[in-house]
C-alpha cells in the first residue's frame, strides 16, 4: 500500500520535468540562472570584502573590535567607538520611535475612523520614500539648531544629574542623529506593525469585548499580548535600517570616533566613517581597515534580518496555528 | 496623424547623432578630485567646441580613488588636490607627470554673534584655537588683534572641521604643521587626521551648516565655496607680516611667491608662501598624466591640456577659482611638450 502510494506520488513529479514544452525549459533554465546568479553575487561579494579586508585583520586581530583608536596618519585602528556609535545612535532610536510607532499602528488599525487612517497611514509610509540625504540636511540645518536651543536645555535642567544629558548643548551629536534615525525607521516599523495587528482575528477581539473589556483592555490583552513576537521581528527590521543608515547620520552626529556617554557628545557609526573616509582613504592599511568596518556592517546586518525574519516566521506559524 | 509618424523618425535621427559622434570621437577618460570638478566640467565641456574628434569623460571620486584608477591603469589621467607621494609613484611601471591646472585655498569661517567686521588672526593663535588650547572668544590673544572688534563674553568657541577625508583638509593641516611645531608633532598633515577637538561635519556644506548653526563657531572650508555664499572670512598674517583676506588674487599671489623655490616636477606645497599680497593657505591641484602616452590618445590629451593653460586659464576666475600666475605658465608648458608618444 505504501509503495503504491509512492510510485502514484512521484509520476507527476518526473513527467512535470518531462513534459514540459521546449520554451518552458528555457525560462526554468533562465529563472534558475537569475536565482543562482544572485547566490553568487552575495558569496562574492563577501570573499572580496574578506580579502580586501584581510590585512587589516591580520595586523590587528581582535585587538581591531576591542580598541579605540582610529588613527590615519599612525596606521593604527581600532573600531571600538565606531561600534559603540552604531548601538548607540540606534539603540536611542528605538527608544523613541518603538512606541510611537506602535502607537501610530494601534490608533490607525484599531481607533480611528477609515476617513483618518487611510491618509495618515499613507504619509507615514511617505516618510520611507524620502532620501536620506534630506534627512540628513534637515537634521543639520533645522534638527540641531531647534535641539541645541530649546530641547537640550530642558533636558540638561530636567535631567542634568543623568551622564546621559551632561556637557554644553551643540545641536549635532548622539541625540541628533539617534532622533533623525527615529523619524526614519518609524515607518517600517509602524508598517509592520499594522500588518501584525490586522493579521489577529476579529474573533479575539469580540471575545475580549464579549467579557466586559473595555476598549483599551481588549487591545491589551487581545492585541498587544498576542503579537509582541510580530513587533518584535518589526522591530528588529527597524534596527537592520538604523545600523545600516549612513548619509543623515554621517550629517548630524559630528564624527569624532569617541566613546563618552552623554547624547550630547560627538560621536561615529560604522556607516558613517565609510561615507567619511572611503574615498580619500591613501594608505593600503587605512582601506583595509575600512573594508573589515565593512565586512563587520554586512554580518551584522545579515544576522538582524535573519534574526528577524525568524522571529517574524514564528509569529505566521503560530497564526495559522501550527504551533 | 503626422505628429505620431514623426516620433519614430525624431528617435531614429537622435540615435544615429550620437552614435555617429560616439564613433568619431577620441575618448579620453579620468578621474579624481572633486574640488576642481566644477572648473573641469566646464572645461570638457567647453573643449568639445573646440575639437569635437575628443571627447574627455571626468568621473569626480576624489583624490585617493582618482591615484589608485590611474595606477590600476584604468584611466588615462588622474586628478589630486595633493601631489602624490613618493611611495605611490614607485608604485607605477612608467614616470608619472603632476601637471598644475588651478589652485586651491582653504578660507576660515567664523560666527561670533555681533561681529560684522573682518577678523585677523596670526598663524600661531589660529593653529592654538584648533588644538582648542584658546577656548574663549574674547582670549585675550585674540582680543589684541582685534582692538577694534568687540569680542562677546563667555562666548565658548566651537572647532568645526571636516569628518570626510578631502584635499582641503590637506592643505589646511599642512599650513598648521608649517607654522606650528607643536601641531606637525602631534597631528600632522593628511586629508584626515586626529583632530584634538571639534565637530565634524560632512562636505563644505556640513561645514558651513555647523557655523552657520553655532554661535561661536569657527570652521574651514573651500575657498571657492566661502567666495560663492560670502561668508565672513578671517584675514590670516602671512610670512610679510600682512593680514590678508582670501581672495582670487590673493591665492594666485601665493603661487607667484613661491615660484623660485617650486621644484621641477612642480610636487610642492606652497602654503605659508612668500609675498606681500600672499593668501598663506592655498596649494595647486594637478592633473596626473603619464610621460608616455600611446600616440593619438597622448596627442589629443596634450593639446587638450595647453589650451586648458592658456585659453582655460581665463574661464576660471568667474567660477570662482585662482588661476595659475602668469609666471609658472610657460613651465607647465614646457612639462607638457615634454610628454612624447610611443
Amino acid at each position: 500500500m505504501s509503495q503504491v502510494a509512492s510510485t502514484t506520488e512521484a509520476i507527476p513529479q518526473r513527467s512535470r520535468r518531462r513534459d514540459l514544452h521546449l520554451a518552458d525549459r528555457i525560462f526554468y533554465r533562465v529563472v534558475k540562472g537569475t536565482a543562482w546568479g544572485m547566490m553568487v553575487l552575495l558569496l562574492s561579494m563577501i570573499v572580496v570584502i574578506m580579502t580586501m579586508a584581510w590585512p587589516a585583520l591580520k595586523e590587528f586581530g581582535l585587538r581591531f573590535f576591542v580598541t579605540n583608536d582610529w588613527d590615519t596618519l599612525g596606521d593604527s585602528f581600532g573600531a571600538l567607538a565606531l561600534i559603540y556609535g552604531t548601538v548607540m545612535s540606534s539603540i536611542v532610536a528605538l527608544v523613541i520611535s518603538v512606541p510611537v510607532s506602535v502607537g501610530v499602528a494601534l490608533f490607525l488599525n484599531e481607533l480611528a475612523p477609515r476617513w483618518l487612517s487611510k491618509p495618515v497611514g499613507f504619509l507615514v509610509e511617505m516618510l520611507a520614500a524620502i532620501p536620506s540625504i534630506v534627512y540628513g540636511l534637515w537634521g543639520l540645518y533645522v534638527l540641531a539648531p531647534f535641539l541645541r536651543s530649546e530641547v537640550q536645555p530642558f533636558l540638561s535642567e530636567a535631567f542634568g544629574f543623568l551622564p546621559l544629558f551632561e556637557g554644553p548643548p551643540l545641536g549635532v551629536g548622539m541625540l541628533c542623529a539617534g532622533v533623525v534615525l527615529a523619524i526614519m525607521i518609524t515607518p517600517t516599523i509602524a508598517s509592520v506593525c499594522r500588518e501584525v495587528f490586522a493579521a489577529i482575528p476579529v474573533a479575539v477581539r469580540e471575545a475580549a469585548l464579549g467579557l466586559g473589556a473595555t476598549r483599551w483592555e481588549m487591545l491589551r490583552i487581545s492585541v498587544l499580548r498576542t503579537s509582541v513576537s510580530g513587533v518584535v521581528g518589526a522591530v528588529i527590521l527597524g534596527l537592520g535600517r538604523a545600523f545600516g543608515e549612513t548619509m543623515a547620520v554621517t550629517m548630524v552626529i559630528g564624527n569624532i570616533e569617541q566613546i563618552k556617554l552623554s547624547l550630547y557628545e560627538p560621536a561615529q557609526t560604522m556607516a558613517s566613517i565609510l561615507a567619511n573616509q572611503y574615498a580619500e582613504a591613501d594608505s593600503d592599511l587605512h582601506l583595509s581597515a575600512l573594508t573589515a568596518i565593512g565586512f563587520c556592517l554586512f554580518v551584522v546586518s545579515l544576522v538582524v534580518n535573519g534574526s528577524a525574519r525568524f522571529v517574524v516566521s514564528k509569529f505566521e506559524k503560530r497564526e495559522r496555528g501550527e504551533v | 496623424m503626422k505628429t505620431i509618424s514623426f516620433v519614430p523618425f525624431a528617435v531614429y535621427t537622435f540615435v544615429l547623432l550620437i552614435s555617429t559622434q560616439a564613433v568619431g570621437a577620441q575618448l579620453i577618460s579620468g578621474a579624481g578630485a572633486s574640488f576642481p570638478y566644477p572648473l573641469y566640467s566646464k572645461w570638457f565641456s567647453e573643449y568639445r567646441h573646440v575639437d569635437k574628434s575628443v571627447k574627455i569623460n571626468y568621473q569626480s571620486i576624489g583624490s585617493g580613488g582618482g591615484i589608485r584608477q590611474f595606477l590600476k591603469g584604468t584611466t588615462d589621467f588622474g586628478a589630486s588636490d595633493a601631489p602624490m607621494k613618493d611611495k605611490e609613484l614607485a608604485k607605477s611601471k612608467q614616470p608619472i607627470l603632476h601637471i598644475p591646472t588651478t589652485m586651491g585655498a582653504v578660507a576660515v569661517t567664523y560666527n561670533i554673534p555681533g561681529v560684522k567686521t573682518s577678523l585677523k588672526l596670526t598663524p600661531d593663535v589660529l593653529a592654538q584655537i584648533f588644538m582648542g588650547k584658546i577656548k574663549t572668544w574674547n582670549d585675550p590673544a585674540i582680543a589684541n588683534l582685534n582692538p577694534q572688534v568687540k569680542l562677546p563674553e563667555k562666548q565658548y568657541i566651537v572647532v568645526a572641521r571636516r569628518s570626510d577625508g578631502s584635499g582641503t583638509t590637506y592643505i589646511f593641516t599642512d599650513y598648521l604643521s608649517k607654522i606650528s611645531s607643536a601641531w606637525k608633532e602631534k597631528i600632522g598633515t593628511g586629508k584626515s587626521v586626529k583632530w584634538p577637538t571639534g565637530l565634524g561635519a560632512k562636505g563644505n556644506e556640513g561645514v558651513t551648516g555647523l557655523v552657520k548653526n553655532n554661535p561661536g563657531a569657527i570652521g574651514y572650508v573651500e575657498l571657492t565655496y566661502a567666495l560663492s555664499n560670502q561668508l565672513p572670512v578671517v584675514a590670516l598674517k602671512n610670512k610679510a607680516g600682512k593680514f590678508v583676506v582670501p581672495s582670487v588674487s590673493s591665492v594666485s599671489a601665493a603661487a607667484d611667491g613661491q615660484l623660485k623655490e617650486l621644484p621641477s616636477d612642480f610636487r610642492a606645497s606652497i602654503t605659508n608662501a612668500s609675498g606681500q599680497n600672499a593668501y598663506p593657505v592655498a596649494a595647486f591641484t594637478y592633473l596626473l598624466v603619464h610621460q608616455h602616452m600611446p600616440k593619438e590618445k597622448g596627442q589629443k590629451l596634450v593639446q587638450f591640456l595647453k589650451w586648458a593653460m592658456a585659453d582655460g586659464q581665463k574661464m576660471a576666475p568667474a567660477l570662482m577659482y585662482a588661476p595659475l600666475p602668469k609666471s609658472l605658465i610657460p613651465k607647465v608648458m614646457k612639462k607638457v611638450e615634454g610628454i612624447s608618444f610611443k
